[in-house]
């Protein structure tokens, strides 16, 4: 297993509500690729969504016209997906180097208005860091819950 | 990525019926929906979900914001037709404990 090794995929959409969907909609087809259950698609799908959702937001506060890069680094055992919205595109090793556990200032700002954006990332993620300067980075993880070999093999014994 | 809210009157229940996707771009025209009857005193309103295909914090945000303001005028809200990842939604936030919800009868 080359476990350094991993193909990445970088989008970068405006920072409006209407691509939340288009970024949900890719994360879900490289989660799928990757051979994800559906539940942990699903779940996939609602993080990476309040990552962007929370940098469309910041965007629209500060009155910006800003654009979020979402960048996705497939490994064999995991996925690990950053969410920027500073709209600056990353080198992937040097942010991910920059984020660290979150303090009580981000959880507030994530958590306004009723929002439970940051929770639910936590909850549904396995690994979850923040770094903020100009702008917040999200890096989150997800591991795969099998080894390839078993969802072969259950795919066999359906089949 | 669309989302359609039907509504209608039935013995005093206001029923919704929400199909299709609750995000950050969708969430908006849920809550204006939602908040047509909001200014009503002591209404009963009946949201389907059974149709909803995703939904993250920004729908959880509607109905909590829904709930409190029938809540203040007396009124009651249930979410009915949860199926069991969005009834999961409800039960990781602690939300099940404050809203009325119902799990579809015949999930899977």
């Amino acid at each position: 297993m080359m476990m350094g090794k991993y193909d990445y995929i970088e989008m970068k959409v405006p920072a409006k509500a209407q691509y939340v969907g288009v970024a949900r909609l890719a994360i879900s087809g490289i989660a799928s690729r990757l051979g994800f259950t559906y539940d942990d698609i699903e779940d996939l799908k609602i993080a990476a969504s309040e990552a962007v959702t929370n940098a469309v937001q910041h965007a629209y506060e500060s009155n910006e016209a800003g654009e979020v890069v979402i960048g996705c680094a497939l490994y064999n055992d995991r996925l690990e997906i950053m969410v920027s919205d500073h709209g600056i595109s990353f080198d992937f090793e040097e942010a991910k180097k920059r984020t660290g556990p979150y303090d009580e200032e981000i959880e507030a700002q994530f958590l306004r208005e009723g929002g439970l954006g940051l929770y639910l990332i936590e909850t549904l993620m396995d690994e979850v860091r923040i770094h903020q300067e100009e702008g917040v980075t999200v890096f989150m993880t997800k591991y795969l819950q099998r080894e390839r070999g078993e969802e072969d093999a259950k795919q066999t014994a359906f089949s | 990525m669309d989302l359609h809210v039907q509504q209608k009157e039935v013995r005093d229940v206001y029923q919704f019926k929400v199909v299709g996707e609750v995000d950050a771009f969708t969430a908006p025209k849920l809550k204006e929906q939602l908040h047509s009857i909001a200014h009503l005193k002591g209404v009963r309103a009946e949201i389907d979900v059974s149709e909803v295909e995703y939904m993250d914090s920004t729908g959880l945000g509607v109905f909590v914001g829904f709930y409190k303001t029938l809540q203040e005028q007396d009124g009651h809200v249930k979410v009915t037709g949860l199926n069991r990842r969005l009834y999961r939604l409800f039960e990781i936030t602690g939300l099940d404990a404050i809203i009325d919800v119902e799990e579809a009868k015949d999930d899977e």
